[in-house]
């Protein structure tokens, strides 16, 4: 079996005792943020990405992957503990989760979600392996012009999938788009729109934007409404559900472990639509839908489980395609492109050490989270308790330090300050600032997927739907967008959205 | 005819501010031909598409109706920001082991719960402290501790 062999090769890479360091470190480090309420996955993994850069590649990416998972759960932890999700995927947990927490019942909330997340994101491991190679290879095949639509039908969906109103969306997409043109034209050698800066001809780090978008505009906007938070659990106890909650929480999690792969690849909010689906399909299913809403403990079980094998299975499109389904992916990829590793269909069979390193890491990283959480948890609470006015300039530090340490300069600090700026101002007026990361993400290789594409076709921009598999994709690109066109669809989806909030 | 939506009214003279500085400094770059695209190709299309998005979000904002755009808060706004630029400003001349504490400190600023208590003055020197030996100790960051101005 080709796919035993493979993961042979991960475990021997992952188990190696340094990689089993990074693991650890990762999913306590990421944990240990994620829990901090007010800071998402995003601020979470930019803060900590420069300490990786020391890393190998392989190491680095298992610690980032471990992060990932650790700032989820601990997002999750904060949403169940004092009902506020640090980001939307987590915003279905904190709906039953904190009324089990508040019944006193906080210990198998947590317990609940640590046992869905561990036994959806070991499935979800098991899909990466089976079916990332095969979309490699269909991948290899892709010429420039299918990677062209690939990346439109990737953006329009991000853009579908998210809240908020669709202009604004699509604007976020090309202002994104925009930002990355900024830098050495790789073709020309002019550098554009670099307004004579030495320091912007490689472009704009995108942890800055990230940064500056996320941690900084996040702070500010935290800081406008300063209620005082009541931390009123001191002590977790009861962790181990009974026999009769096995039996409630094996179903959901089964189901949500499904949901959330499925939807996981997707790109845009694959995740935070796991979490919803699995929501709803659990009180839909449920003898008592009434208890939905009052602690009921499927509520946690199932949309925990979605969400964490929706994160798993998102690495599918970034490893084997190079296209980020969601922001936290193209963190990842700009880490691995600041490794010198072009993600994309190549990355299985040239570095084959680091994908089957990384997909083992993955299950690993579960069985850290799985016996690291459950003993930590009174360690948690009282981090959770830590008040934000002593917090906040704590992650200034770290966003300030973090970002000068990119490329050394404090060029990068003053960058960052602007896009806090900017993304404090989108915020006011409405405009979401997940799509323009991944326009800005996916700008550079469009532009020269395109260019490839139409100096093949001698300039004939028909070549984008005469040929058969580009044309299949923007053709799907067209009927999403047009779908939530659709006055009732249109009005369903805010529907979901205003509930979200 | 008044602005009705302000949010979609504001957001639009972005992208058309933006759409119009994009196209404006892309005419230095060639354009080349679709068979062999220029420098300044891709730019004056994703120029073109943003001002389109611009000027369909200005002109809805005088039909539908929207809601106002909430208040900014000024202090947070200008002291997150301001100290951020501080220590950049603090770095270069007189080093970390001044611009850090003027970070945190200008910073806390911004909350109406931070006081000069002992928590806040303990929380500072063990940050500084921590950041100078995991950043530029342990991880090996280039940042001086005491900068060139203080004769570092």
């Amino acid at each position: 079996m080709d796919v035993l062999a493979n993961l042979a090769l991960g475990f021997q890479t992952a188990m190696s005792l340094s990689n089993l360091f990074y693991c650890l470190v990762g999913v306590f480090l990421g944990t240990a943020v994620g829990v901090l309420p007010g800071i998402g996955p995003i601020a979470t993994i930019a803060m900590l990405l420069p300490i990786t850069f020391g890393l190998p590649p392989v190491s680095a990416l298992i610690m980032l992957s471990g992060i990932y998972y650790g700032a989820q759960y601990g997002g999750s932890t904060t949403a169940i503990l004092i009902n506020l999700p640090g980001e939307s995927s987590s915003v279905v947990t904190a709906l039953d989760g904190y009324k089990m927490a508040r019944q006193g019942r906080a210990g198998l909330a947590l317990a609940t979600a640590a046992i869905g997340s561990f036994i959806a994101g070991s499935a979800a491991t098991v899909l990466v392996a089976l079916f990332a190679p095969p979309l490699a290879e269909l991948a290899l095949r892709f010429g420039p012009a299918e990677y062209f639509s690939l990346m439109v039908l990737g953006l329009v969906a991000s853009i579908v999938l998210a809240s908020g109103s669709l202009l604004h969306a699509l604007a976020m997409v090309v202002v994104g788009l925009t930002l990355g043109l900024v830098g050495t034209d790789v073709n020309s050698g002019v550098a554009r729109y670099s307004m004579g800066l030495p320091q912007l001809a490689d472009g704009i780090g995108f942890v800055v934007i990230a940064m500056g978008m996320f941690g900084l505009a996040e702070i500010i906007a935290n800081l406008e409404d300063e209620s005082q938070r009541s931390a009123i659990i001191k002590s977790v106890t009861g962790l181990m559900p009974s026999r009769e909650d096995w039996k409630r929480i094996l179903g959901p999690i089964a189901r949500g472990t499904v949901l959330g792969s499925a939807l996981g690849i997707l790109p845009g909010g694959g995740a935070l639509l796991a979490s919803f689906a699995s929501y709803s399909v659990e009180k839909k299913l449920s003898k008592t839908p009434e208890q939905f809403g009052n602690g009921a403990i499927e509520g946690v079980a199932g949309p925990e489980s979605a969400n964490n094998a929706g994160a798993q299975t998102s690495f599918i499109p970034m490893l084997t395609l190079g296209i980020p389904a969601n922001p936290v992916m193209a963190l990842m990829i700009g880490a691995l492109m600041i490794q010198g590793i072009q993600p994309g269909p190549g990355i299985i069979t040239e570095q084959a050490t680091l994908f089957w390193g990384v997909v083992v890491s993955m299950w690993i990283g579960n069985v850290f989270l799985l016996i690291l959480n459950l003993p930590l948890i009174g360690l948690w609470v009282r981090m959770i308790a830590v008040p934000y006015h002593l917090l906040f300039p704590a992650i200034m530090v770290f966003c300030a330090i973090g970002v000068f340490s990119l490329s050394n300069t404090t060029f990068d600090v003053y960058l960052m300050a602007l896009f806090g700026l900017l993304g404090y101002v989108f915020r006011k007026l409405g405009c979401e600032p997940t799509p323009l990361l991944l326009g800005f993400v996916l700008g550079p290789p469009m532009e020269e997927f395109l260019r490839r594409a139409l100096v093949l076709s001698e300039g004939q921009a028909s070549v984008l739907v005469t040929e058969p598999l580009s044309a299949g994709l923007l053709a799907v690109a067209a009927v999403l967008l047009a779908t939530v066109l659709l006055p009732s669809i249109r009005k369903k989806r805010e529907e979901t959205f205003v509930a979200e909030d | 005819m008044g602005i009705r939506n302000p949010r979609d009214f504001w957001a639009g003279a972005i992208y058309l501010a933006l759409a119009a500085a994009v196209i404006w400094i892309a005419r230095d770059y060639q354009t080349g031909s679709t068979a062999r695209m220029g420098p300044g190709y891709f730019p004056t299309a994703l120029g073109s598409i943003l001002a389109l998005f611009g000027a369909v979000s200005v002109g809805r904002s005088f039909l539908k109706p929207g809601a106002p755009i909430e208040p900014i808060a000024w202090k947070p706004l200008a002291l997150v920001l301001g100290s951020t630029v501080l220590f950049g400003v603090l770095l270069d001349r007189l080093g970390l082991l001044v611009a850090l504490p003027c970070l945190i400190v200008v910073s806390s600023l911004a909350s109406r719960y931070t006081r000069p208590d002992l928590t806040s003055f303990a929380a500072l020197f063990g940050l500084v402290a921590f950041c100078i030996l995991v950043f530029v100790r342990g991880l090996g960051v280039p940042m001086p501790v005491i900068g060139p101005w203080l004769g570092g």
